[in-house]
């Protein structure tokens, strides 16, 4: 194996891992870190499932080289909760049901939490466009967009309250 | 009693759609069916559903049948 | 044991609420284990080769090299799966399909297998082997491949159906009749006769979790696999008499299951992964990529359907008829049947015939797909309905109100139904405020109607109480969207105490007596029945238990609220036990407590839906926006309002996407040419409205609590509702579904010509 030694941070945590100069970042994640919560439904970068943030940036996984990671901080939904309290958008989406089989969940709460911190009062549009790369077959949206919308609006009543 | 066959059924009773067959209850109704057309075991292995007076039945052979009962042999249906 | 299934009419507390689901915190913190999701010590990688061709003899397959490669531990072809099937045909087309066996007969049917060290010694193991093919003429569409000059796909094939029994083969496996009356008197009667032809195109159910398993098999033939599946007790039984197993040294695990909805009823890789393992002795993991998804599990048939209706000019139907071909992939199927089944059944109809055409092509084994078979023909008989209501001049409501079945009406398909919902949904459909709302320019409106059998089945239920109170409940169903919410809703109900004490588990194939898949939308209707008749059970151990530690007889004992009352002026001094009390003390009063059940589930109770959409579509590009979408049907009881909502959702999104949007292309070379979610587009969020609900409740006679499954009905009317609605817009009927923009602007191109 031409082995790459990668050191990355992964939600929060420094990891290092050795991989393949050509294995995708979802198979680092899932097969050398055990993070299974990333999921694989295409390998493509068509259905979402593996959705990530690197530095920040919403990213399909699958598109990602484990060596480009180098040096980045990666979140995925692990790392979504803190000091286990759930966040906002996984409280919201248990609340309102937005999640029938919950293969497509962490990619969409990985992808609805990067929209709020860009734009923390989405239209329905807005969030409807921002998750249009994650992929549901069981919901038909209605409840994930919901839960998304009442997720923000609590996140905007906390910051005010912080204030 | 008289049972009706639907679908590919009437085929395994040489082509009836109605035959008449005796028991109190689907597993005998059954029995008899099979002794009068041989034809049908395969059916049964395949799986069949039988409407008694409307209600649907796939596997409770013990439910009994009332007299004069609408009872109607279908294909096993499968699911999604 | 015989229960008492029939519906009781009790005011319930706990049912009906919308609590959270217990797996919630699962699934949204990543903790939730799916198929792909499980690993062991030592395990290989199982990698399948594939077919590259629609039909062809395979003259010789070469594995040496591959066999060579360092790092391959198995390597399998169809010589390795001796046909241990006793002369079963479904058993040996299920075997072929899983590995062929001297003929390719689809793009994508599997012919080699490898296990390996990892991915990358797996995929080039795939490539070191050589398969020589000899092609063969192919035909992939439904109509071509009923003439005779269609290269016949089995030469062993008869048309079942057909007296006298023919002698020679066809691809049309079976013919299926179904009807009462006499429809060429019916017809002499009516004023007005539509008749039109319709065609729909294959989909996939879309799942989002590829097909995945972790197989285990050792020397001794004992094993274990865990998988995603919808049935985890037929796959036991499946894999065992493929590979000649004892079902009972075989455990297999339900993964938590990244969707289904009739794909995952079928086995598909699970015998060569288990069959991989055995070869190489340490377990094997097998994932699915998508185009393997695509290429090589269970689509639903693509169809050709012909259509014909009479009525009066007062808007009685007289007579109508449907002649169905359904394409079953390689192998035989009864989806004609089904669709022959379903296609009038939403009507009360004096002379009725339909007759179904199975029908063999070169692709994929078609599986179920949520309601299979109904939607297609949903489209073809909700069409013309529309167009017979238009031409009578007959508002297309109350044309359907005026000839929608009833209780005692005689299904198209044979018995006489029951209690049911078609009425009541198009009268919700007539009062609803969508109805009024006004359309513009471009846009247009369409409703249709839908049918669903449901079906029960062979169920075992295990409720354990713990001495904390606690209670454990473990069901053999799969919880493909919910389901553990509704149990555990159902289990609090009979017991009297609150849901977040209830605990549902899915057991292993080893842990409970056998459970049919989870599938005809009887997940929470038939374990919903079972965890009844449990609790029930354990009921009357606690009654027993409080009985003997009053030291009064148990008919003094009654069971309410969540405690054990002492009846009778006599027992005026004891004071209720509660369930917490009485598992508390009952190491010392008998040892543990426990309810049990199994039940065959039967009367699971037709279920009916009507659909109303508005559409825009443009006709500059022929794209159509769906603007407003509203389900209404009938569930008998929402155990849990939630989860009823999103099935109605979930199944008009997906008929969306077939009616729009969703197909499989073959090229002529007989090759899939759209194998992945970039070309095969399901509706993403921004295709989508949100989806009006409206949930009826007309009970089930034949369920304690009136339940009706409600998991497959909501996508029989989306093709049909849309279809009327674009036809509404564009001035033209739609007669071929996917609508795409090509075929809705060809469709507005024809009819102004
Ligand atoms: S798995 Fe990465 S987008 Fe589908
Ligand atoms: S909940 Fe199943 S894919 Fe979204």
């Amino acid at each position: 194996m031409n082995g790459v030694t990668v050191s990355a941070k992964v939600n929060g945590d420094a990891v290092q891992y050795v991989c393949p100069a050509d294995e995708s970042l979802l198979d680092v994640l899932r097969n050398r870190l055990n993070l299974t919560g990333v999921k694989e439904g295409c390998g493509t970068g068509d259905c979402g499932a593996c959705s990530i943030t690197l530095d920040g940036r919403l990213v399909c996984a699958c598109l990602v080289l484990g060596a480009e990671a180098e040096g980045r901080e990666i979140g995925t939904v692990e790392g979504l909760s803190e000091g286990g309290k759930l966040h906002p958008l996984q409280e919201e989406f248990i609340e309102k049901a937005a999640l029938q089989c919950g293969i497509c969940t962490p990619g969409f709460l990985v992808a609805a939490k990067s929209l709020l911190e860009r734009n923390p009062n989405p239209t329905e549009e807005e969030i409807r466009y921002a998750l249009a790369g994650n992929l549901c077959r069981c919901t038909g949206y209605d409840k994930i967009v919901r839960a998304v919308q009442s997720a923000a609006k609590i996140m905007r009543r906390g910051k005010k309250a912080a204030r | 009693m008289e049972v009706q066959l639907s679908g590919i059924l009437s085929q395994a009773a040489g082509g009836a759609r109605c035959v008449a067959c005796t028991g109190a209850t689907i597993g005998e109704l059954l029995q008899s069916l099979v002794l009068q057309y041989p034809e049908m075991q395969m059916h049964l292995d395949d799986g069949i559903a039988v409407a008694v007076n409307g209600e649907i039945y796939r596997d409770r052979r013990d439910q009994p049948i009332p007299s004069n009962a609408d009872v109607f042999l279908l294909p096993r249906i499968q699911g999604g | 044991m015989p229960y008492e299934t029939d519906y009781t009419n009790q005011g319930f507390t706990k049912v009906g609420t919308r609590v959270n689901r217990p797996d919630g915190v699962d699934k949204v913190t990543g903790r939730a284990k799916y198929g792909a999701d499980a690993n062991a010590a030592g395990q290989l990688v199982g990698r399948v080769l594939r077919s590259p061709h629609a039909h062809a003899l395979i003259t010789k397959i070469d594995t040496s090299k591959a066999e060579k490669l360092p790092g391959v531990k198995a390597v399998l072809t169809g010589k390795d799966f001796p046909d241990l099937t006793g002369g079963n045909r479904g058993l040996m087309d299920i075997l072929e399909n899983c590995m062929a066996r001297g003929r390719a007969l689809y793009d994508g049917h599997a012919v080699a297998a490898v296990a390996a060290i990892d991915a990358d010694t797996a995929n080039k193991a795939l490539k070191l082997i050589k398969v020589t093919y000899k092609q063969l003429p192919h035909v992939t569409d439904v109509d071509e491949a009923i003439k005779p000059s269609a290269p016949i796909i089995h030469d062993w094939v008869r048309t079942a159906g057909v007296t006298p029994a023919p002698t020679t083969a066809s691809n049309v496996a079976q013919r299926s009749e179904f009807g009462h009356g006499d429809v060429d008197a019916g017809f002499a009667q009516a004023d007005v006769i539509i008749e039109k032809s319709f065609k729909t195109e294959q989909t996939h159910q879309g799942y989002i979790e590829p097909h995945a398993c972790l197989a285990t098999l050792g020397p001794d033939g004992s094993g274990e696999l865990w998988v995603t599946t919808q049935g985890h007790f037929t796959f036991r039984n499946v894999c065992a008499s493929l590979l000649g197993l004892e079902v009972a040294k075989l455990k297999v695990t339900s993964s938590e299951i990244g969707g289904g909805f009739g794909g995952k009823t079928h086995v598909w890789t699970e015998p060569v992964a288990l069959q991989l393992s055995r070869k190489a002795n340490r377990p094997v993991k097998l994932v699915m990529s998508r185009d393997e998804v695509f290429r090589a599990t269970g689509p639903t048939s693509s169809t050709s359907v012909d259509v014909k209706i009479g009525a009066k000019r007062n808007g009685k139907i007289t007579a109508a008829t449907a002649e169905l071909r359904y394409q079953s992939g390689a192998f035989p199927g009864m989806w004609a049947m089904f669709g022959a089944m379903t296609s009038f059944a939403c009507y009360d109809l004096k002379n009725v015939k339909s007759v179904g055409f199975d029908v063999l092509v070169n692709r994929p084994k078609v599986a179920a797909y949520r309601a299979p078979s109904a939607p297609m023909a949903a489209f073809a008989v909700e069409s013309v309905v529309d167009m017979l209501a238009a031409e009578i001049g007959m508002d297309a409501v109350d044309f359907r109100i005026k000839n929608a079945a009833k209780k005692g009406t005689k299904a198209s398909y044979g018995p006489v139904y029951g209690p049911i919902g078609i009425g009541p949904t198009l009268d919700a459909v007539k009062n609803h405020p969508h109805m009024k709302r006004k359309l513009g320019k471009n846009q247009g409106r369409g409703v249709a109607c839908g049918f669903w059998f449901n079906f029960g089945g062979q169920t075992c239920t295990d409720l354990n109480i713990g001495v904390d109170g606690s209670v454990n409940l473990t069901v053999g169903t799969v919880d493909v969207g919910g389901s553990r919410a509704s149990l555990a809703l159902i289990a609090a109900e009979e017991l009297g105490i609150d849901y977040e004490q209830v605990r549902v588990t899915i057991g292993d194939t080893n842990s409970l007596g056998h459970n049919d898949t989870t599938e005809g939308s009887r997940g929470t209707f038939s374990s919903g029945m079972a965890t009844i008749f449990a609790a029930r059970n354990a009921v009357e151990v606690l009654k027993q238990r409080a009985a003997a530690t009053w030291d009064i007889p148990v008919e003094q004992v009654v069971w309410e609220a969540g405690e054990a009352r002492a009846k009778g002026k006599q027992n005026n001094n004891l004071p209720p036990l509660s369930l917490k009390e009485i598992a508390a003390k009952s190491p010392r009063t008998g040892g543990p407590i426990a309810g049990h059940n199994e039940v065959v589930a039967d009367g699971a109770g037709v279920s009916f839906a009507s659909h109303m959409c508005d559409v825009e579509v443009d006709p500059e590009t022929g794209a159509t926006k769906i603007l407003r979408y509203t389900v209404v049907q009938d569930a008998g009881k929402a155990i849990h309002p939630d989860y009823v909502e999103g099935q109605f959702q979930g199944g008009a999104a997906q008929g969306i996407g077939w009616a729009l949007n969703e197909e499989y292309i073959y090229g002529d070379d007989g090759r899939l040419q759209n194998a992945g979610f970039l070309d095969y587009r399901i509706p993403v969020c921004s295709d989508l409205p949100f989806i009006d609900t409206q949930i009826l409740e007309i009970p089930n006679p034949n369920h304690p609590y009136g339940v009706r499954g409600v998991g497959e009905t909501s996508i029989v009317p989306p093709l049909a509702a849309i279809g009327n609605a674009v036809s509404n817009a564009v001035g033209v009927r739609m007669t071929h579904v996917p609508m795409s923009p090509p075929r809705i602007l060809k469709a507005i191109e024809d009819g102004q010509a």
